[in-house]
């Protein structure tokens, strides 16, 4: 099965897709929400070509970065291609696609004068077929001739993504060889030193290794094909009728999975789990049928199903997604089964925001994002009840509810087969999240009892990390250069060998600020990057910061060592921009606020700010600073 | 069991799908020249659209005997029992 199963049906999508047009920001809009609708491939590619015709030269004033995709391969890939940019539109990010002619990707990427180098990829995806792999590989090899030939594959890959890297800086996404070949010897085939069929399964073993090595990244069609079986992946007869090695069925599935990979690589994965109560974590209604009466634990099927997808949810806050609880109930029956249902596997402590009340969900919804200060975006909203399934689609189409049953086995997979909290690293926040959202609640309450800001600040006993960029950070840094949109100066969107090229460069500066205070480590909370120009004014690249501290004297802080790491470079004057978009309304007098004096404004509200390092004086805070 | 008529009815929705307009008039002796953009790719599509919608699969003689909607109609009413 290779369905996306998760996406809810849309009833009109044909006409829908017919009437699409007309103004171009509504007409992204529906583009998008067309390809939130569960559609197989003949409509993907329907979707596809729709998309193309009504934005020729791609939509304007995105959110997220347009990606240009580069599939290198060595079989028919071209049916490949609508899906992955459809994925892309599920996710609000407009992808261009380069297909290298047929097996000429080694030529194209050495040879200069290419069309894979005049388009100018930002991502490269190469897949190779399982025949290309194991070509010359026979049953007849000794180990030795395997393992050379195995390594002679695994060579081969890594200097193709050296080659890539060198050419174009940009991110790799391999994808691991599609175990087509049967099995010669049987049972017992790893006996057999040239088994194609073993020969892939080692192969990918290998290149999960040499990526990790390599800063690539691993495409797991052989994980999907384990679980939708080879079949639903592979057709062997359109293998010898098209060179077509994943079916066109499959199209969709194996776009999805390529769209998830360049959200993610934008930092735009999913993060908060928003959980329903009565009949989705636990069965019946707590209010009316009590702690005895609820289906949860051993005894019964269909309470074991519920602890089985609490104990998804719980591994779930291991990797840092957040849980968030909203439930149409009386807070006191909706906490009881937390606190005291021996069979709960959630703890309420798991439970970063906790919303339980009688309002509709949709208010509720954005609540527990404006708490938690994160998007709505971010959300993923998970309920057995269709109405109020429809209901949050409907008032908040950014909030991802995928669409279950009422059996509760289904949940766990839903949840695990749309991706949406693809994460390609685990940081150690990750792991501290759920603690740093409790903390939170903590600083608020202690806000609310203080009577004066600057004793509650004093109070805090907040310490700031300063570190320049590292290797360490990276993924941090990356995540939050491109999923911050608020309190983001410029929302200049960089990846990952942006922020290497900044580390090597002698004339920059980037910074990395951890906040701590009695309550907990907020975790990396603001990105800085400066240049130094040739009139000697330093210019302030980036400066964006999580929401969560606002208000806390880390703007001024955060100055102070700008203009610190600005006169280490010799600078002048010190350079702040302020580019408008949809979001970032709160940072319009940022720059004012901190005493720049404002050099110059434009048409669309951004400005361009100036202070003279000889004559500004650190502002004295509340905030401890130490070098990490 | 699908009488004839019922598969060119459900077979126009495959084709409606697979070029989005509604206008292509299916009849027997249609093949891949007289459609535009009916190229390989579609025909695949076209193909694999019916084998999800009949719940049916062609082999690969049989793929090669499909050239015009008469024959593709004629090949589901066999499998289907037709």
């Amino acid at each position: 099965m290779t369905e996306l199963h998760w996406l809810p049906p849309i009833a009109d999508w044909r006409p829908r897709l017919r009437a699409l047009g007309g103004d171009p920001a509504k007409a992204w809009d529906e583009t998008v929400a067309l390809a939130n609708g569960r559609i197989n491939f003949v409509l993907t590619n329907a979707l596809d070509e729709a998309a193309r015709r009504v934005f020729p030269a791609g939509p304007s004033g995105l959110a997220t970065k347009p990606v240009r995709l580069a599939v290198l391969g060595s079989s028919t890939l071209t049916h490949l291609l609508p899906a992955i940019r459809v994925a892309g539109l599920r996710r609000g990010i407009w992808v261009e696609t380069y297909e290298a002619d047929y097996g000429q990707y080694l030529q194209e990427l050495s040879d200069k004068d290419s069309g894979l180098h005049a388009f100018k990829p930002t991502a490269v995806l190469l897949a190779l077929d399982a025949y290309h792999l194991t070509a010359g590989v026979t049953a007849g090899m000794d180990e030795p001739t395997a393992s050379a030939a195995l390594d002679e594959a695994v060579s081969h890959i890594r200097e193709t993504w050296g080659l890539a890297r060198d050419a174009f800086r940009c991110p790799i996404l391999q994808q691991a060889a599609l175990p087509a070949h049967l099995s010669v010897l049987g049972l017992n085939e790893h006996r057999l030193p040239g088994s194609r069929n073993r020969f892939l399964v080692r192969l990918n073993e290998r290149l999960r290794a040499a990526a990790e090595e390599d800063g690539a990244d691993i495409l797991s069609i052989d994980d999907r094909a384990a679980r939708d079986g080879l079949t639903a992946w592979h057709d062997t007869a359109l293998w010898h009728r098209s060179k077509q090695e994943v079916s066109p069925t499959a199209s969709p599935m194996y776009g999805d999975l390529v769209g998830r990979w360049l959200a993610a690589k934008q930092g735009r994965s999913f993060k908060c789990l928003v959980l329903d109560l009565d009949n989705t974590v636990w069965g019946g209604v707590i209010g009316d049928d009590g702690m005895e009466g609820i289906a949860l634990g051993q005894g019964s099927p269909l309470g074991e199903a519920y602890v089985a997808f609490q104990d998804y949810c719980r591994e779930l806050t291991r990797r840092g997604i957040i849980l968030a609880v909203c439930s149409k109930n009386d807070e006191s029956n909706a906490v009881e089964p937390f606190e005291k249902h021996p069979d709960m596997v959630l703890p309420r402590g798991d439970i970063a925001s906790f919303v339980a009340n009688w309002s509709d969900k949709a208010g509720n919804i954005r609540a527990i994002a404006e708490e938690l200060n994160i998007g709505l975006d971010s959300l993923v909203f998970i309920d057995d009840n269709p109405f109020e399934r429809n209901l949050v689609r409907q008032e908040l189409p950014m909030v991802a509810v995928p669409e279950v049953s009422d059996d509760p086995v289904g949940y766990p997979v839903a949840l695990s087969d749309a991706g949406y909290f693809e994460g390609l690293s685990v940081t150690d926040e990750d792991r501290e999240r759920t603690s740093q959202y409790q903390g939170n609640k903590a600083r608020d309450a202690l806000k609310a009892s203080a009577t004066d800001l600057p004793a509650y600040l004093r109070g805090l006993e907040m310490e700031l990390i300063v570190k320049p960029f590292d290797r360490i950070g990276l993924q941090r840094i990356v995540q939050l250069i491109n999923k911050s949109n608020q309190f983001n100066l410029t929302t200049r969107r960089y990846t990952d060998e942006d922020i290497l090229a900044v580390m090597a460069d002698p004339e920059a500066f980037g910074l990395q600020l951890r906040l701590l205070d009695r309550f907990g480590d907020n975790g990396v909370i603001a990105i800085i990057i400066g240049r130094l120009q040739e009139t000697k004014d330093l210019l302030i690249d980036t400066w964006l910061m999580s929401c969560r501290v606002l208000g806390r004297q880390v703007e001024p802080t955060t100055l102070n060592l700008i203009a610190e790491q600005a006169k280490r470079l010799g600078a002048k004057r010190l350079v702040g921009e302020y580019i408008p978009t949809k979001k970032n309304g709160m940072v319009k007098d940022h720059y004012a606020r901190l005493g720049f004096t404002v050099a110059a404004t434009n048409d669309t509200g951004g400005s361009r700010n100036l202070l003279d390092l000889a004559e500004f004086v650190p502002a004295d805070t509340f905030i401890h600073v130490t070098e990490g | 069991m699908a009488t004839e008529t019922e598969i060119y009815a459900a077979l126009k929705e495959v084709f409606d799908d697979v070029f989005m307009r509604d206008d292509i008039e299916l009849t027997p002796t249609l093949t891949a020249k007289q459609v535009q953009g009916w190229d390989s790719f579609k025909q695949i599509e076209i193909i694999m659209a019916s084998e999800e919608k009949w719940k049916i699969k062609f082999n690969t003689r049989e793929l090669d005997s499909l050239l015009s909607v008469g024959d593709l109609v004629a090949m589901i009413a066999k499998k289907t029992g037709g």
